[in-house]
């Protein structure tokens, strides 16, 4: 475990050099809060603010006031407390599914770099006819037939379609690095495989991980939002559901209920938009030449 | 074309194992045979998932049948027949039946939408809607796309570029359900520039399709919001594409030695930089002809658009099982066959390509 220790300990000392370059770049530190600010007011909001648990048949469809600043409901609820109350399992989804796809992608990526010939061939040849099917559909039609009824579950699912295309840009990147000459070096020393590509090229990787992980989170709030729309991810209380109900009883020919579908769609744009800020900025800051200006 | 007769000297035995390594050598067999291979895991992989799964769709349809009043027997044998599946037989014997169907061209019936119907019918009185309007949308967006990609390219660093590639950025995470939603609401419902009525549907009530002028200004009045949807939503992706294909293309040798030879800025950048920055994009367009479907299913949802993403929304609200299943197997193909143009097309702009085809 000791070495699992010290790449723990290179990844904190990263991350701290990443932030204070973060902090040089406005739009990034702009996003970076964003995020933040987004994902404390969903998971602490709940706690602070108490929930919409009954309908209140006198408020239905009210546009924004000052005693509900995002309007109310087709069920007299207030928005408000719906989208604090509404973005945990969003950002909980989008989070694992980021994180499970990343994962995958680059153990198949740097799997299939590092070993070369048949692991490869056998590897990308699973990785170009995943590519090649209309995945979007599939999951549709998966999605009719499991109940997707956890956010686990949701995750999973979003993964298991999205890593295609982040594994092949990952193997693209192990197979430059694997000519550099510590990694030559690392192999002439007979360091094994699993040291070399998690102790010698993934930390050299992480700056590119992190933006694959930023990309792969983006993706998976973007099909999640057409499934919940699709009404085949049927859970809870969330910023999709709302606005897919919303939708379903015409609050979109109805302008008093238009604060209905703009609110719960607005958080999910500005969340999209905070990601991409803070992702496009951490690109700035990675790769010297975008900096530079070469 | 002299490509397609390309095989190496090396093995010119006549072998039978000569011969076959001969054909396996082939580019275009090889590649025919993997396109075929891909559609059989589609089909497959649909097939069992929608047999295996938990929620079996079949055991639904006899219970349903069984609630409209019918016996378990009569239920039974009704759904076998809609399915066009003997539901007794072993689950291997039900796959030989399904794919002989299938390569006789024969989809199944559909048993909710259209109760009876040939899905292949269903599925193809829809699909020239939805190429129409996603696949005009794309073309659009593709030149669009690539302009302003060159452009924030050649104006590198300027803040023209830094606009124009956030904003790519920006558009490019926005989900698509949500333009159109956001669009039909202003546009609309709240600032009543853009009829409803022009928002819900692919042709007014009574216009007849044919080569009329009412036909074709309805045709393009009811795409113009759908249509601006689709653009926006894909129109970051090419932009920022084409912005970076640009620029390594920019610090190339040959426009430096193009520039010191004289030529002037129009020639160099439509025979030189224009030309092979493209390249890689051509490609992306003919792989993104054939996601023409799936791009369209939600969209066509919220303007009512009578193409087949409706209808695979409709099949999936009904659990209309063989209508999905014949989608996906449609959709697949068209996947396939664009890359298949995306890989002959690749070849005839890039000659680089074509030789080391050959050498293969």
């Amino acid at each position: 475990m000791t070495t699992f220790g010290k790449s723990l300990k290179s990844f904190g000392v990263e991350i701290i050099k990443t932030l204070k370059l973060i902090a040089r770049n406005k739009v990034g530190l702009f996003g970076m809060i964003m995020v933040l600010a987004i994902t404390l007011i969903s998971f602490v909001g709940p706690l602070v603010v108490p929930p919409e648990t009954r309908a209140h048949p006198e408020l239905i469809n009210k546009p924004p006031s000052r005693e509900h600043p995002f309007g109310t409901d087709f069920q007299g609820r207030d928005n408000l407390t719906m989208v604090i109350h509404g973005g945990k399992d969003v950002l909980l989804v989008a989070f694992l599914a980021g994180v499970l796809t990343t994962f995958v992608a680059v153990t198949v990526g740097a799997v299939s770099a590092f070993f070369g010939g048949a692991v490869d061939s056998f590897l990308m040849t699973i990785t170009d006819i995943w590519l090649t099917i209309p995945r979007f559909l599939l999951l549709v039609v998966v999605a009719t037939l499991v109940e997707l009824e956890n956010v686990w579950m949701l995750a999973v699912f979003l993964s298991v379609f999205g890593w295609p295309g982040l594994a092949r840009q990952i193997r693209s990147q192990v197979l430059s690095l694997k000519k550099r000459e510590y990694v030559e070096a690392a192999q002439l020393l007979d360091l094994g495989a699993g040291h070399i590509i998690l102790r010698e090229m993934l930390p050299n990787m992480m700056n590119y991980i992190m933006i694959a992980l930023i990309s792969a989170m983006t993706s998976a709030i973007y099909s999640q939002t057409g499934l919940v729309f699709l009404g085949v991810v049927p859970f809870g209380n969330n910023w999709g559901v709302m606005f897919s109900l919303a939708y379903a009883k015409n609050a979109i020919y109805n302008p008093n209920a238009a604060a209905s579908l703009l609110a719960p769609m607005g958080a999910i744009i500005l969340f999209q938009l905070s990601l991409v800020m803070f992702s496009r900025s951490l690109e700035e800051i990675f790769n010297p030449r975008l900096r530079a200006g070469v | 074309m002299s490509v397609e007769t390309s095989t190496s000297p090396a093995t010119s035995s006549l072998t039978l194992t000569g011969i076959l390594g001969k054909i396996w050598g082939n580019f275009w067999v090889r590649t025919i045979a993997k396109k075929i291979f891909i559609v059989w895991v589609v089909v497959t992989l649909t097939f069992f998932i929608i047999r295996a799964l938990p929620g079996n769709p079949v055991e639904i349809f006899i219970i349903q049948l069984m609630d409209s009043g019918l016996s378990e027997e009569e239920a039974r044998t009704r759904a076998a027949a809609l399915m066009r599946i003997d539901l007794d037989a072993p689950l291997s014997e039900q796959y030989f039946d399904y794919m002989g169907n299938l390569i006789k061209g024969d989809l199944g019936d559909s048993y909710v939408l259209a109760r009876g119907k040939p899905v292949a019918d269903i599925i193809f009185a829809r699909l020239p809607w939805t190429l129409f309007s996603v696949g005009t949308s794309l073309l659009i967006s593709f030149v669009l796309g690539m302009f302003l990609g060159m452009l924030a390219a050649y104006k590198r660093n300027s803040w023209l570029d830094h606009l124009l590639t956030n904003f790519s950025a920006a558009i490019d995470s926005i989900p698509n359900t949500l333009t159109a939603i956001i669009l039909v609401l202003f546009l609309g419902v709240i600032w009543k520039v853009v009829p409803l009525t022009l928002m819900r549907g692919s042709l007014s009530p009574g216009v007849q399709p044919g080569f009329t002028w009412e036909f074709i200004a309805d045709l393009f009045k009811h795409y113009a919001v759908p249509g601006t949807v689709y653009v926006f939503s894909t129109l970051g992706g090419w932009m920022l594409a084409m912005r970076s294909s640009t620029s390594s293309t920019l610090g190339e040798d040959y426009v430096t030695v193009a520039r010191a030879r004289g030529l002037t800025d129009m020639r160099i950048i439509t025979a030189y930089v224009g030309r092979n920055a493209s390249l890689p994009l051509v490609t992306r367009l003919a792989i993104s002809l054939g996601f023409v479907v799936g791009g369209s299913i939600l969209i066509e949802q919220i303007f009512v658009y009578q193409g087949v993403g409706l209808l695979l929304g409709q099949a999936v609200a009904k659990r209309d099982y063989p209508v999905m299943q014949g989608i996906l197997l449609v959709t697949t193909i068209t996947v396939i066959l664009s890359t298949a143009l995306a890989d002959l097309l690749y070849g005839w702009l890039d000659p680089r390509i074509r030789i080391q085809r050959g050498v293969e």
